[in-house]
């Protein structure tokens, strides 16, 4: 077999216990002969062991004791398919609402989310939180499954009211790409193989728009970012001078002979070699983990960035942040936290909270005193030190932070710069 | 190339670095737990890359259990050596000499769990703060709730219902006076991503991976290789087999695979037929059915 040269897609699927997920990523999984025979013994002999008549695909993702015994999923779980034209790794989550920040957690990685909906009942309040998580994360592509069609007859115009309803909502939220599919995960329509049952779709399955969906333009590939990680300094008697500045591409294409320019300090100088291993490198973008060394001694160190002279990101320390919080402990203005942005890491203040975002009906909330888990709002922060951003919107990496406890040094809350 | 994509190796590969780069200049003790299979094998490769013109800023550790295949522990002395990197050896022989330990008895008996008193010791010993591994979240379904940033408590355990959430890259290392890291720069790697790799970078492994001919005793299915730490039961007896292993533990519950792939295009040839997962031949995690769970809270890896 030759090495095979795909692509990676990284997707996320929400969803609640009876509407499907588990019976889809399951097809999914078994479709593309991605199960093993002693995962499918397993699952068959825990099944028949809780007096189940089905195999319980669920109980494949559903890897701690507790989600087990409980049949619930608790946390993100990750999951590996290929087929000969792509790679992929899903993030699964659970759909309801206070699994939020799992949700959040699972897309802030992922290309595509796939949003289920029962052809039963249409469009649900959870229908309306799991596009809006996918239009806050930014994520680029959606994919909306109709499910369940066998049960309502493989109606046209039940599937065309939800599209319809589906878009009179999503246009206010601002999501690029939207493409809807009638499926029975159930029975595999139009999930793997292509549906008898529904002449009148006209449109490809779900595997074929997960295979073919146009991905390469999901980065940033004008505004050039490298956060540095770290500087690379061999001391040995062959590399004497060398000092290498070790990171990854965030945004942008960066070649060699490049003239950049070293924040905070503003230096300007020429890129002179990229590599990896010795090897170099004539065109760096993201994601890609590179070493840079540059033609002038410029003193940079972790959490400086380099980025294209005429182009700069902004440069301050007040921030206006959407977040979802993650914490049992609710946060209050005139906090004390730990920011991580890129390789940055600063001590910040929570200034002002501005308001909260009602999730399922998309209202403001406003005079607002604290911030509790799982909820979604705005607020204004202020750093130690200068930060180097951009908009979530217009870059998910050098537009993202973490909120971190500075007591218990927890992860509290997830940040995207407005 | 000129679409500005790069395909899913190397997208792992970066992924894999950036992570390896993050434990470098998150944590002032990091250290690469080295098993000897061909996880830890790529995750050396990996770091070495990461960080080259210079070399591996941190120590290896190698638990020996005393029950190690003789090719592990020769590739493990020519791999430091030509590395030129620190090697700490903590060993299991030791820890029961101590009464540290306690030997398991009986037909079945494994120094698996013994590994975990070790470890725990050796990390302890040198202060270490970040323990990166090569375990991968397709192994085995408690791996699959895994972060990279694994936080662990000051007794080294582990607490799935509690993890901290990991968004985008950024990953948080910080952590209180005691507590530690295990950090799993693979994690999003799939057997066939490994083994692909490999093949791609040319990356040397033991042999123990390629099919050879051994003898070997067949008990509750699993093929195991005959050695002074195996009693054979009633019934049992030595046959000599053409096998392979797909990973690589202790030769007396380490699973082998009747195979005759003796090239790398051949095993992933092998692998891509195959309808079992690499950890199928593994006597330890078939004790229970939340055995690596069980054992990952006590602070196994």
């Amino acid at each position: 077999m030759e090495y095979q040269d795909i692509e990676l897609l990284r997707f996320t699927t929400a969803g609640s216990v009876d509407d499907g997920k588990s019976t889809l990523i399951g097809r999914l999984l078994y479709d593309s002969k991605s199960i093993f025979q002693d995962q499918l013994d397993a699952v068959e002999k825990s099944s028949k062991s809780k007096g189940f008549d089905y195999v319980d695909l669920s109980l494949l993702t559903d890897g701690l004791k507790s989600e087990r015994e409980q049949g619930i999923t608790i946390d993100v779980a990750y999951r590996y398919f290929a087929t000969p034209k792509r790679k992929f790794i899903i993030a699964d989550t659970p759909g309801h609402i206070q699994y939020t920040r799992n949700m959040v957690t699972g897309a802030s990685t992922a290309n595509l989310a796939i949003i289920l909906i029962d052809a039963r009942k249409g469009m649900l309040e959870q229908t309306h939180r799991h596009a809006f998580i996918a239009s806050l994360l930014n994520i680029p592509h959606a994919i909306v499954c109709v499910n369940k069609m066998d049960l309502v007859d493989y109606s046209e115009k039940v599937y065309d009211n939800i599209v319809s309803d589906f878009n009179a909502f999503s246009s206010k939220l601002g999501i690029n790409d939207i493409q809807f599919i009638p499926i029975s995960a159930l029975n595999g329509d139009n999930v793997v193989n292509r549906s008898n049952n529904m002449d009148w779709y006209q449109g490809s399955t779900l595997m074929y728009h997960l295979e073919t969906v146009h991905i390469s333009s999901d980065h940033n590939l004008i505004d050039c970012r490298f956060p540095i990680q770290s500087v690379i300094r061999p001391h040995t008697l062959n590399n004497q001078d060398y000092r290498g500045f070790a990171g990854r591409i965030d945004g942008g294409v960066f070649k060699p002979g490049d003239k950049v320019k070293s924040l905070p300090s503003g230096f300007v100088s020429t890129i002179k070699t990229i590599e990896l291993n010795g090897e170099q490198i004539s065109e760096a973008f993201a994601p890609m983990s590179v070493t840079m060394t540059l033609e002038d001694e410029i003193d940079n160190s972790r959490g400086d960035m380099i980025v294209r002279e005429n182009n700069v990101p902004e440069i301050g320390q007040d921030l206006e942040v959407l977040v979802t919080w993650m914490s049992t402990k609710p946060i209050q203005a005139r906090t004390k936290v730990v920011i991580k942005h890129t390789t940055n890491e600063t001590i910040g203040m929570v200034k002002e909270l501005k308001y909260k975002i009602d999730i399922n009906t998309l209202h403001r909330i406003e005079n607002i005193d604290k911030i509790e888990m799982n909820d979604i709002a705005r607020l204004s922060i202020r750093t130690a030190k200068p930060v180097f951003f951009d908009a979530y919107k217009r870059n998910r990496q050098t537009g993202s932070l973490i909120i971190i406890d500075e007591q218990t040094n927890e992860t509290i809350g997830a940040g995207m710069i407005i | 190339m000129s679409n500005y994509v790069i395909n899913h190796l190397k997208e792992l590969e970066s992924e894999a670095i950036f992570v390896i780069r993050e434990i470098a200049a998150q944590f002032e003790n990091p250290v690469l737990l080295f098993s000897g299979g061909k996880d830890s094998i790529l995750l050396t490769h990996l770091a070495k890359k990461a960080f080259f013109p210079a070399k591996i800023p941190f120590p290896l550790i190698h638990i020996d259990t005393g029950h190690n295949f003789p090719e592990t522990i020769a590739f493990r002395d020519e791999l430091v050596e030509k590395l030129g990197v620190k090697l700490i050896v903590g060993s299991v022989q030791e820890a029961i000499d101590k009464g540290r330990a306690k030997e398991e008895t009986g037909a079945d008996a494994s120094r698996n769990s013994l590994q975990i008193v070790s470890l725990l010791d050796t990390l302890e010993d040198s202060k270490v703060d970040a323990a990166m591994g090569g375990a991968r979240r397709d192994e085995e379904k408690a791996r699959a709730k895994e972060r990279f940033f694994s936080h662990r408590d000051e007794f080294g355990q582990w607490d799935p219902k509690n993890q901290r959430p990991e968004l985008w890259n950024l990953f948080n290392g910080r952590k209180n006076y005691g507590e530690h890291f295990r950090v799993f720069p693979i994690s999003n790697w799939t057997e066939m991503d490994v083994w692909e790799y490999i093949k791609l970078e040319n990356i040397d492994l033991p042999s123990l991976y390629f099919s050879h001919q051994r003898d070997c005793v067949v008990r509750d299915g699993v093929i195991l290789a005959n050695s002074d730490f195996i009693k054979l039961k009633e019934g049992e007896e030595v046959v000599n087999m053409t096998i392979r292993y797909r990973t690589c533990g202790d030769m007396p519950i380490t699973g082998a695979v009747k195979s005759e792939a003796d090239t790398l295009e051949k095993i992933i040839e092998e692998i891509a037929t195959t309808r079992t997962t690499e950890r199928g031949g593994r006597a330890d995690d078939k004790r229970a059915e939340t055995a690596m769970e069980d054992r990952k809270k006590q602070g196994y890896f």
